[in-house]
């Protein structure tokens, strides 16, 4: 590898981990729980990324299917569920 | 006004504290390879070809068995909250979205089997496959949230726990070949851990299925 490549691929890495930091900073600190939901599942892809880097595949593979995609989808579903708790407690129940 | 600001400078000043006492341990850890080397001595008597899948169901193969058997236990407990109410989406109209699935689906079962069987010697495994069947079960789930397939209870529960029945099966299978409990057989080492990542997928796609519904089907009352 280049010394040119190995420069390239740093600076990679190191968007990789601003980034990474930055969206959980984001996510944790917000207040739209939508916002922070679609926030995890970005988290989830880039952190597989990081495994990708870290040369450990099988790892990366996990965590985007279940840690990004799988748990997403559950956050997501609890949270409409609960929006339609709070909103069957002002108007009523509806089915 | 400047009490929360305050303990919010406290709070930052310990975790920035603890971060740097991590990495400081991180820099001060002895070189050494971890279990690589037993791994990759081992792997000749593993059945298979590639050392994650190796540990993951031959050499640690009782700790995967826990995971599913979590996975079991988590729509156990999502069950026993009640019965399912309708996932919070509408039916969407229109062709499109129906015509995608018909294609994605059978997509989808064709990826999920090929990362279960291409597993066993490179890059893949039962976790991952099961997890795009779950998501293929999602999607079809989303596609037509208020027409759900019935299904017959004893055969939903049983498909759920089948990887946890296979993996059993197989270890106390071992055990009572005189390979301790979760051993294998050297010459049959490839064909078990395939059959039980491949029901360990199954039971996890539909495990992931069942827990995005949350809480016992409809129509699937055991109470009279």
């Amino acid at each position: 590898m280049s010394p040119w490549q190995a420069g390239l691929l740093l600076a990679f890495d190191l968007t990789l981990v601003l980034t990474l930091l930055g969206v959980a900073w984001q996510l944790l600190r917000g207040v739209n729980l939508f916002r922070s939901v679609v926030l995890f599942i970005a988290f989830g892809l880039l952190l597989s990324l990081a495994w990708v880097r870290l040369q450990a595949p099988d790892v990366a593979l996990a965590e985007a299917a279940i840690g990004a995609g799988v748990t997403g989808a559950l956050l997501l579903v609890a949270l409409g569920r609960l929006r339609r708790m709070a909103s069957g407690r002002h108007g009523g129940e509806g089915s | 006004m400047s009490r929360p600001r305050l303990s919010h400078v406290l709070t930052s000043l310990l975790a920035g504290a603890l971060g740097v006492a991590l990495v400081l341990i991180l820099l001060e850890l002895p070189a050494h390879s971890g279990l690589a080397e037993p791994v990759t001595e081992a792997m000749d008597r593993s059945g298979v070809g590639h050392e994650v899948t190796a540990v993951l169901l031959n050499f640690r193969g009782y700790d995967t068995f826990l995971e599913l058997a979590v996975l079991l236990l988590a729509v156990w407990v999502a069950w026993s909250l009640g019965r399912q109410d309708p996932v919070p989406a509408r039916s969407v109209r229109g062709p499109v979205l129906r015509g995608t699935l018909r294609h994605l689906v059978p997509v989808a079962v064709l990826t999920g089997g090929y990362l279960v069987w291409v597993g066993a010697s490179t890059t893949g495994g039962a976790f991952q496959g099961g997890a795009v069947l779950g998501a293929a079960g999602v999607m079809l789930v989303l596609a037509r949230p208020r027409s759900l397939p019935r299904v017959p209870r004893l055969g939903l529960r049983f498909v759920v726990a089948l990887g946890v029945l296979v993996f059993l099966a197989s270890g106390v299978g071992g055990l009572l070949g005189g390979h301790g409990f979760m051993g294998y057989h050297p010459d049959w080492a490839y064909a078990l851990i395939v059959a039980v990542e491949l029901a360990a997928a199954v039971s996890i796609g539909l495990g992931l299925v069942l827990l995005f519904l949350g809480g016992r089907v409809q129509g699937d009352d055991d109470d009279h």
